[in-house]
């Protein structure tokens, strides 16, 4: 399987990384794209910027896990994870994730996956400023951690 | 010794980022529990009931794990990324 994490500061080029995705990929017949961006509106002011932080080289780490629990789940060909670090403002783009499989179900599943553990197991951290002057580090969503119970198996692995 | 790293919002409420203690020998909770003992300000920030991980040389801890002198500490508050 091809697994390629960057952490970065610069934007990303949607169809630059999907192609070196899918040339890596082999015989892969379905791509899977997210990308995640600023939301402008998540509270009552609007948001002036965004600064994002991470632990370097333990982040790297952490998502090379959670494609290979992936990957024995579903049969995946290759993952392309690009994740920005930095300041943002209103609709910047975050977050690129690609997954590539055989058959689209395997790449849409894994593809959902590592986002949800993304989002609560690789250490980023999220600090707001609003445009009334106020900032605060972003608590952790309690939602994230529910949504993590539809990948729980009743039955023991 | 050993270098303790702070990140996020407990690198602001603890005003530190990176420290280096004296260090004999002890594990996670150890430490954890040394750190509480400065005060008020310490305790609150790494109440139990704050879900936090310790990572120890660059590796994620789910159990209490052993610390050495010389090893690299570092304290992470949940997590808000993608």
């Amino acid at each position: 399987m091809h697994v390629h994490i960057v952490i970065q500061e610069e934007l990303f080029d949607l169809k630059k990384e999907s192609d070196a995705l899918i040339k890596a990929s082999g015989d892969a017949g379905a791509l899977v794209l997210f990308q995640g961006m600023v939301r402008e509106f998540d509270q009552a002011v609007q948001l002036e910027k965004m600064m994002l932080e991470h632990f370097p080289g333990v982040t790297e780490k952490e998502i090379t896990r959670i494609i290979l629990k992936a990957k024995q789940k579903w049969d995946i060909a290759g993952c392309r994870v690009i994740h920005r670090v930095g300041a943002f403002y209103a609709d910047d783009p975050i977050v690129l994730l690609m997954v590539t499989a055989k058959h689209r179900l395997h790449a849409f599943l894994a593809a959902e996956y590592i986002m949800d553990y993304l989002k609560t197991e690789a250490p980023f951290w999220k600090k707001e400023f609003l445009q009334d002057g106020e900032n605060y580090w972003v608590a952790a969503k309690k939602s994230d951690q529910e949504i993590l119970a539809r990948w729980q198996e009743p039955d023991s692995e | 010794m050993i270098t303790i790293t702070y990140f996020g919002n407990l690198k602001d409420q603890l005003q530190c980022s990176e420290e280096t203690i004296a260090w004999e020998s002890g594990d996670t909770e150890s430490l954890l529990t040394m750190l509480r003992e400065r005060g008020a300000l310490w305790a609150q920030a790494l109440a139990p009931e704050n879900i936090f991980r310790v990572v120890v040389n660059e590796e994620i801890t789910f159990s209490v794990t052993e610390i050495v002198s010389g090893d690299r500490v570092a304290l992470l508050p949940p997590v808000t990324g993608g």
